[in-house]
């Protein structure tokens, strides 16, 4: 796509140093120093002097969404698959709060972005003004931190702290409210090295002493399990190798939280499979029954503990976090230690060295076995049929196209098919999965897929899709067709709200309240009119063709997989039971069905 | 405030979310929160109380450091030893805090509280209400001839029991700072 800002020349005006430079100026400054490439943003009346200056300029590239919510999702897709901060740029009012279920799905997933909302003029705030929200207000629980810059003097250095707590600690979503006077007026900018921080000051460094008593109880362990999450990815690519590098050193068995997957390879033998709700038997049983366990970057959501009271009720409870309140809020754990999972675990791989450390051979040995009886159960079979595409099937096949490449970047919606996605596909890499974990947020998928198909532009990027998913950000294959997108959207198309209909199926008597999916567009058609290509799949001797052809396709790609409506997803911890009353098919009696 | 938590052990029996955690003793805690003095960041802390299901039974809150521009904040909060713990990690996270004391576990403190009591009546009951209030070592800062207000400074268990006395005697109105509390000694928080 050729921007008609391209064309016009940067003014290089000597004068955009210091004191002439104007609010809206002075945030693109600081955008580039802070080093953003990408801006995922719409425009309005609040935000004209921002995008008048980034007309001005070449260096940061802006993609239009179709709806704030997106340039929020795609910001997040594209900080998760890069690791860097992603940016949005909304305008006021509307824009901001179309923007607050993003800023939510961020905060619960601790994903660094900023979003720098357009706000009435400062002398209008509070009066009811066009298009005035009192987003600081909105947002000021859906956002780590947020801002509202009246001054264009603290401009640029609220930016600059914006990046940093965005980034730093805990990564979270911060918001910079901007009013429009601001973006007019003049003053000077302040780079980052200038600002200083009084108050926020994240905890790095792992306490040498508490990593020391944490290795020697593991050192002494006989059924020891590795239990990380999405703090791993966080922390970076030298967390999961650290970690790696940890569990093959030691053979401890390691099962990740949703939030964690790629952290570890699925292709190494300590890999359990995720835990949890959907989880596999053998990460779940292995949870219950170990002595000690070890978390790192998780924080033991209800998703993944099942019944409190019951959760893994015979170990001692290692929790290292980056973040203190992460710590004892769910579980009770044994020894806590607040520190950076990557600082974590350079010091454990230390004083295991130190030590010369070796878990008892025979413990082990039995461990494994113990595992390995549970892994023989193989809780991820499926009855695969010849008429109709069971949904893992379809996973299956497509999991055989992706094995041997390492380009893949996979996206969610939230249902079932997110649940198969998690369970089937091969997660080898950290920052290659990105999925609505703590918000669940429909609608997610796509915009995420269009963030890292933006950072990755010679990737595969798949949105694993449902049809009633897709539809809440449908709107966004218009901003794939505008940046020649190749993402690819993976329907597993089962007529149902699926998620929905199996907890009435299982706990509300087979009561299908408003979960069919009712009056669902042709997709085939509608990728299509979109000016893309569409592929309709309904036998499962069609799949791998489809998928070649929708791997081959370099225009972005609906592939409507028609699946079996009644399939669930299986195995499942029924909500307020233990990790060991898992259970494996759907056999309605295994339900306490008064539960709801 | 409190609604959340202390509905939960009862919610929890029907719940798909299982038991609530064992209900251990709860005990109010004094935390003495120092934040920047700028915009919002009480309603950050207010919010974070109510959205997380703390409740406050008193809070105060007022410029401290003019030149440093700090605030401090003192709230008390009854919880669980956990929840507790919750709350002052919860609150040390937040950008604008720069440090949070319990100073019920950081051992001796002093907390005081100011309350202005308005009391009408006339004759046997207004020489009572004043001999009390000379007990309690009350002010008067207003009168008329037929009503008081009383200036009560002390701990709040104090006032309580100066308010208390005064409720027989025509007690009409009663207006509360919320407790200032600082440790004692020479430890600077
Ligand atoms: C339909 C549905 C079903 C689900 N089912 C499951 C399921 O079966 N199993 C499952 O696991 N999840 C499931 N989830 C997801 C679940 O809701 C949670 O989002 C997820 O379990 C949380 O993952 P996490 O514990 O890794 O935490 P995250 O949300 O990823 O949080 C990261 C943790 O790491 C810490 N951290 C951050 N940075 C660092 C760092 N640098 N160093 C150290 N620590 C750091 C943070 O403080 C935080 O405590 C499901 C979600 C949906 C929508
Ligand atoms: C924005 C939003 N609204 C409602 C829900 C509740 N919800 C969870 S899963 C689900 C159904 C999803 O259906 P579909 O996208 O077809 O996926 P499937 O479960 O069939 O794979 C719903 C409605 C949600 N997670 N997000």
């Amino acid at each position: 796509m050729k921007d008609m800002k391209s064309v016009i020349e940067a003014p290089q005006d000597e004068e955009n140093s210091q004191e002439n430079i104007t609010g809206a100026e002075m945030m693109i400054k600081a955008l580039k120093d802070q080093g953003v490439d990408t801006i995922f943003g719409y425009p309005g009346g609040a935000v004209l002097p921002l995008y008048d200056a980034l007309f001005q300029q070449n260096e940061i590239k802006h993609i239009l969404v179709r709806h704030e919510q997106a340039a929020l999702h795609a910001a997040e897709g594209y900080a998760r698959s890069t690791g860097k901060v992603g940016v949005a740029l909304v305008t006021s009012g509307p824009g901001a709060t179309n923007a607050v279920t993003g800023l939510t799905d961020a905060m619960l997933d601790s994903i660094p972005v900023v979003c720098i909302c357009g706000q009435v003029p400062s002398f209008l705030i509070g009066t009811d003004a066009f298009q005035e929200a009192d987003t600081t207000g909105i947002t000021r629980h859906c956002t780590k931190h947020n801002y509202l810059v009246k001054d264009v003097h603290k401009l640029a250095e609220t930016t600059h702290r914006a990046f940093h707590i965005a980034l730093t600690g805990r990564p979270g979503p911060v918001v910079i409210d901007l009013p429009k006077d601001v973006q007019f007026a003049t003053g000077a900018y302040t780079t980052a090295e200038q600002v200083e921080y009084r108050s926020y000051r994240p905890h790095i460094e792992a306490d040498s002493s508490a990593i020391e008593k944490a290795i020697e109880l593991i050192a002494k362990a006989k059924r020891p399990i590795l239990y990380t999450g999405g703090g791993i990815i966080n922390a970076g690519p030298k967390a999961a190798e650290l970690l790696t590098a940890f569990a093959e050193k030691t053979d401890i068995p390691v099962t990740s939280t949703l939030m964690g997957l790629g952290a570890f390879a699925a292709n190494k033998p300590q890999w359990l499979g995720m835990l949890g709700m959907h989880g596999t038997y053998e990460a779940n049983l292995a949870m219950h029954d170990c002595d000690v366990m070890i978390c790192i970057g998780a924080r033991f959501d209800d998703r993944v503990t099942g019944n409190v009271a019951g959760f893994s009720p015979n170990s001692f409870k290692i929790h290292i976090d980056i973040d203190a309140s992460s710590i004892n809020k769910n579980v009770e754990v044994d020894l806590g230690i607040v520190a950076d999972a990557t600082s974590a675990l350079e010091k454990m791989h230390k004083a295991w060295d130190a030590h010369n450390h070796k878990i008892s051979d025979a413990a082990m040995q039995l461990w494994w076995q113990e595992i390995e009886k549970w892994r023989k159960v193989n809780c991820l079979e499926y009855t695969n049929s010849t008429e109709v595409i069971k949904p893992q099937h379809a996973l299956e096949c497509l999991r055989k196209h992706l094995d041997k490449r390492d380009d893949v970047y996979i996206t969610t919606e939230v249902g079932q098919h997110q649940m198969w996605a998690a369970q089937y596909l091969p997660f080898n890499k950290p920052n290659h999965w990105m999925t609505s974990g703590g918000l669940g947020t429909m609608g997610y998928g796509l915009p995420a897929a269009i963030g890292a198909q933006i950072a990755h532009p010679d990737g595969l990027v798949i949105d694993i899709a449902g049809e009633a998913s897709i539809q809440m950000n449908i709107q966004e294959l218009s901003t794939a067709a505008q940046y020649n997108l190749p993402v690819k959207v993976f329907i597993l198309n089962n007529q149902w709200m699926g998620m929905v209909r199996q907890w009435q199926e299982l706990l509300h008597g087979e009561r299908y309240s408003q979960s069919y999916s009712e009056a669902l567009p042709d997709f085939v058609k509608l990728a299509d009119a979109y000016g893309g290509l569409g592929i309709l799949v309904d036998k499962p001797e069609d799949l791998d063709s489809a998928i070649t052809q929708m791997i081959a396709s370099d225009t972005f790609t609906i592939v409507d997989v028609r699946v079996d409506p009644k399939e669930n997803c299986f195995p499942m911890i029924p909500s307020g039971k233990n990790h060991n009353e898992m259970i494996l098919s759907a056999d309605a009696k295994q339900f306490d069905k008064k539960l709801v | 405030m409190n609604t959340a938590i202390a509905n939960r052990s009862v919610m929890a029996k029907n719940s798909v979310y299982g038991d609530a955690p064992d209900k251990a003793p709860e005990t109010p805690h004094t935390l003495s929160v120092l934040v920047d003095n700028a915009p919002g960041v009480l309603a950050k802390i207010v919010g974070l109380f109510s959205g997380r299901g703390y409740n406050i039974e008193s809070l105060t809150v007022a410029e401290t450091d003019h030149d440093k521009n700090l605030s401090r904040i003192t709230v008390i909060s009854k919880g669980t030893p956990r929840i507790i713990d919750q709350i002052i990690h919860q609150l040390e996270k937040q950008v604008p805090v720069h440090h949070v004391t319990d100073l019920t576990l950081f051992g001796p403190h002093v907390a005081r509280e100011l309350a202005l009591i308005k009391v009408n009546g006339t004759d046997d009951k207004r020489v009572e209400a004043l001999r009390t209030a000379e007990i309690f070592r009350a002010k008067v800062v207003d009168t008329t001839l037929d009503s008081l207000t009383f200036e009560a400074t002390g701990t709040p268990e104090k006032v309580d029991a100066f308010i208390d006395m005064m409720q027989p005697l025509g007690l009409v109105q009663i207006s509360r700072t919320g407790i200032a509390a600082l440790p004692r000694g020479n430890e600077a928080i």
